[in-house]
């Protein structure tokens, strides 16, 4: 029987864990009266719904519907001028969400604050370039990778991968090799989905040249106008790949490297 | 015409479609000054921008996705992808976040190595920075002198740990290595050697350049406040009047009894960011000066004791059942740190390089953001760019510092 793979999460896992094992979780400390993390809190008491101190940093739980107002009272009652970091962690599988963050940085108190919200498969998120122009990049970049929309920013589009790409690669449900789109995506963008079968996937190469095609490739050293016949009667010889198993050295070698021009 | 789906080779740089007199042009993704795989698309008026826009993702590896599928000590080489030009500061920052999960703490001897191992890549990376940044804008030699004790730095990375480029010289909970014999002397020779090089070879041909003057001074401004919206770190915000440092804001490390300065300009210029680069190569000099007799003071302890999740030493696992059995684990399933989520910021010479690490208590990651300066700093270029001159982009990208292993990721 094939081993069953769950496919809402296709990561690397752990090939052996003891059924008895209870990860720890790393201490979250709380906030004491009197420091500068009380006075935030305080600010942000009408958004916080959880707040503790994990590792040095203030990490506060809100609703995703009031980022920006939480932000914007983040930044400009508690002095977090800079937003260091924005994106987004995978929950799908779990809960049916989106966990976000915002890592921010008051630069004049040297402290750090974390921003974190949930978001279901689907929604969309408050944009908040118009606080932080940081966000900017960060919220294309999470855009490109999950495939959250964000609601009013100036420019949603994928920044990472290609514009026609399918798929959001940082989903646990994107395998680390690519899918069946990304395996064939040189191929379809050059040749087009029909030449899927006639290149094959034993001699699918993303560097692949049809020498004789001047629509689609430029000829080295000279050019050419666009689509002129340059075979001048010659019949193309494919190439031929190497073949790694079964090779007869008696007849023919599968090469023909001294016939090509 | 062109169709958009085809690979046409025809006038790719250049789009007379617009009616107006603006003409768009591409400026990479191979251009030389383009620090590896910068795109911008410029809309020009004349030889004016009107409009930047910063293509990115053609070095885009995957890392974050890789991080989710390795343990945490395989996943540590692969750091050195992203910044290439200072490789231990990535290892280094990717550690530390680790370091900070676990609850770990390196011996004092391997906090020294490594604050060492960084300021040798601080002053790499900064050499680096000039040579290109002199380049581009058209100095010739300045780019060779550069090289020159650079070439001389990477050799001292290679004595310790054998690679040029790509160091994965730090672990975590450690370094894998004490310095060679010889090692620390002939750091700080070329400490002298950088020292006398930036006075008298880099500074005297530059600073003072009136060439070199026209064309950084009031290019690439950037306010303060813009350099904190836009997400500057580093250099570009020190450069903009604001004096924040992690080493001594958030001080990790060595860094907090080590003295030195962190220099600002408020001249908010290119200018004046690269006479921030000169000085921290001084400061870091500076810093690895002390850490000689830190150094010879310290155990000879080189990883922290944490059987859980760090392998004993290798004599204890030959000769102690137990450990050699903790060690099987390790390399087998790797460490599986608590659960928890970690953001540590460093100050890598580009600027704030952060890790957040959420994990689940798997030996895998269960998300790993590298937050790298460079991304921002590529963001940054939109704003800046509009109004300037095309002569100026070149020196406003050298300026920014940006490398694309960790821009794309």
């Amino acid at each position: 029987m094939r081993k069953y793979t769950p496919k809402d999460n296709v990561q690397a896992k752990s090939y052996y864990t003891d059924r008895f094992w209870v990860a720890p979780r790393v201490p979250r400390a709380a906030i004491e009266a009197g420091t500068h993390f009380a006075e935030v809190l305080e600010a942000m008491k009408a958004y916080a719904k959880e707040s503790y101190i994990e590792i040095g940093t203030l990490v506060i739980h809100i609703d995703a519907k009031e980022n920006f107002e939480a932000i914007k009272t983040l930044k400009e009652t508690c002095g977090y001028t800079q937003c260091s970091e924005q994106s987004a962690v995978d929950y799908l599988a779990q809960d049916g969400e989106f966990e976000l963050f915002y890592q921010f940085l008051n630069v004049k108190e040297a402290k750090r604050v974390r921003i974190v919200c949930r978001i279901k498969e689907g929604e969309a998120i408050e944009s908040i370039v118009p606080l932080f122009n940081s966000a900017n990049f960060a919220e294309r970049e999470m855009f490109d990778m999950f495939g959250i929309k964000v609601n009013n920013h100036p420019f949603l589009k994928r920044i990472l991968m290609p514009d026609d790409w399918e798929g959001h690669p940082l989903l646990k449900t994107y395998p680390l090799h690519g899918d069946e789109f990304a395996s064939w995506y040189e191929v379809d963008k050059i040749f087009g989905k029909e030449y899927r079968d006639i290149i094959g996937p034993e001699n699918r190469d993303p560097a692949r040249i049809d020498r004789y095609d001047t629509k689609r490739f430029s000829r080295v050293g000279y050019e050419v106008p666009f689509g002129e016949d340059i075979t001048e009667g010659e019949t193309e010889k494919p190439v031929e790949y190497s073949e790694t198993l079964l090779v007869d050295y008696n007849k023919k070698s599968g090469k023909q490297l001294d016939h090509r021009k | 015409m062109q169709q958009p789906n085809k690979l046409t080779p025809f006038f790719e740089n250049l789009n007379f479609e617009r009616d107006d007199n603006t003409m768009v042009i591409n400026f990479g993704p191979q251009h030389p000054s383009a620090h590896g795989q910068l795109r911008l698309v410029l809309e020009l008026d004349g030889e004016q921008v009107v409009k930047a826009y910063p293509d990115i993702g053609y070095l885009h590896r995957g890392i974050e996705k890789m991080a989710e599928n390795m343990t945490y000590n395989e996943f540590l080489p692969t750091t050195d992808r992203l910044d290439y030009i200072a490789s231990t500061a990535n290892n280094y920052a990717y550690a530390l976040a680790v370091e900070k999960l676990l609850g770990i703490e390196a011996p004092r001897r391997a906090q020294v190595i490594r604050t060492m191992l960084l300021e040798v890549n601080r002053v790499i990376s900064h050499l680096f920075f000039l040579a290109t940044h002199a380049l581009d804008v058209g100095a010739m030699s300045v780019f060779l002198y550069a090289f020159r004790e650079r070439e001389f730095g990477m050799d001292l990375m290679e004595d310790y740990c054998g690679a040029r480029l790509t160091h994965s010289a730090v672990r975590i909970g450690g370094v894998p290595l004490d310095l060679p014999e010889g090692w620390v002397e002939k750091m700080v020779s070329w400490c002298d050697k950088v020292d006398y090089e930036v006075k008298n070879t880099y500074e005297a041909l530059l600073t003072e350049n009136r060439i070199w003057r026209m064309r950084l001074e009031d290019v690439g401004v950037i306010s303060a406040e813009d350099a904190l919206n836009w997400g500057c770190t580093g250099i570009m915000l020190r450069g903009s009047g604001i004096e924040y440092d992690i080493r001594k804001e958030e001080p990790y490390e060595l860094y907090s009894e080590l003295d030195f300065d962190v220099p600002v300009s408020d001249r908010c210029d290119s200018y004046g960011r690269y006479r921030l680069y000169m000085e921290e190569i001084r400061q870091s000099t500076r810093i690895l000066r002390q850490l000689v007799s830190m150094y010879k003071e310290s155990d000879p302890q080189l990883m922290a004791h944490a059987p859980q999740y760090i392998s004993a030493p290798k004599e204890e696992i030959m000769t102690q059942n137990y450990a050699l059995m903790q060690h099987f684990v390790l390399v087998t399933q790797g460490m599986r740190p608590p659960k928890g989520e970690v953001y540590v910021p460093t100050e890598s010479p580009k600027g704030e390089l952060g890790f957040y690490i959420k994990s689940e208590g798997e030996p895998y990651a269960y998300r790993l953001k590298c937050r790298a300066p460079s991304f921002f700093h590529t963001g940054v270029l939109q704003d800046i760019l509009v109004g300037t001159y095309i002569a100026d982009v070149v020196t406003i990208i050298g300026s920014t510092n940006i490398v694309f292993g960790e821009v794309d990721r």
